[in-house]
């Protein structure tokens, strides 16, 4: 069996490159790619962990994190095209309404 | 034995190498691909963890739904001005600098920690019937509540997405 520390690396990484597409891309669209990134990598935590303890209770977790990325992801999408309708833009630093 | 670690590196390669490209392609379609890709090594690794039920989820739920979803929206954004600007934002170093220091930490914590995995329990044997009755049995009868929670946010989810998209609140 495949230790469940190679699990975490992954999951660490997959987090990791998320959180860069977050924090350096512009085009909404892919920062809520990436943080659909970041999700899979807490679900490959919740997984191993389950399979390590087997238990379900880890992928019932999993389940209720892939409901919360469809409900994000809808709400998300909504949000982007009200925001492309209103400011012809989709990049996230030319959003700055609040900014001063 | 050996043949599990070779599948699992292979699905770990194809995973981050899709993820890196979702995160520095221009179009936001070939993003959407790979990052199709990537839900598909992670569905792999579910395989792999035996959580067969989760397998499906992932394919029927991310693949089949989130991501037309994504496309969808791709195509509704006029999205050709975007790909020919800068792709990535002024502070982007100051990003990078932050991301390094946020996986060093997670690193040094897995590295650190990592003996403390060896001390888990085995746990008990699996439960006898399919992985999929396994969940289904959790999550009616030990997790009632939260689903019905998760369906009311779904549902609410559904409402704010129909009055964000809507073109005129009346």
């Amino acid at each position: 069996m495949i230790p469940p520390e190679y699990y975490l690396l992954l999951g660490t990484g997959l987090f990791t490159i998320g959180v860069i597409g977050v924090l350096t891309r512009r085009n909404v669209i892919v920062i809520l790619m990436s943080i659909e990134l970041i999700l899979n990598a807490v679900n490959i935590n919740l997984v191993a962990f389950s399979q390590w303890f087997k238990s379900v209770d880890g992928q019932v977790f999993a389940i209720f994190v892939i409901t919360d990325a469809a409900a994000e992801a809808a709400v998300g999408l909504g949000l982007i095209i009200a925001l492309f309708r209103n400011k012809e833009t989709v990049n996230a630093d030319e959003i700055d309404l609040l900014k001063w | 034995m050996q043949l599990q670690k070779i599948a699992f590196f292979i699905l770990s390669v194809l995973a981050l190498g899709s993820a890196i490209l979702v995160i520095t392609r221009r179009n936001a379609v070939h993003s959407a691909m790979w990052l199709i890709a990537t839900l598909f090594s992670v569905g792999g690794i579910y395989l792999m963890l035996r959580a067969e039920f989760l397998f499906a989820v992932q394919i029927i739920l991310y693949v089949g739904g989130i991501m037309v979803l994504f496309l969808f929206v791709v195509m509704l954004v006029n999205l050709d001005v975007a790909a020919r600007q800068a792709q990535f934002s002024r502070q982007w170093l100051l990003g990078l600098v932050t991301v390094a220091v946020l996986a060093g930490e997670l690193v040094y914590g897995l590295y650190r920690g990592h003996a403390a995995l060896r001390l888990a329990p085995a746990g008990v044997a699996a439960a006898t019937g399919g992985n999929t009755e396994a969940v289904g049995l959790a999550l009616y009868q030990n997790y009632t509540l939260p689903v019905e929670i998760a369906s009311i946010m779904l549902l609410v989810a559904m409402v704010g997405a129909v009055v964000m998209a809507k073109k005129k609140l009346e």
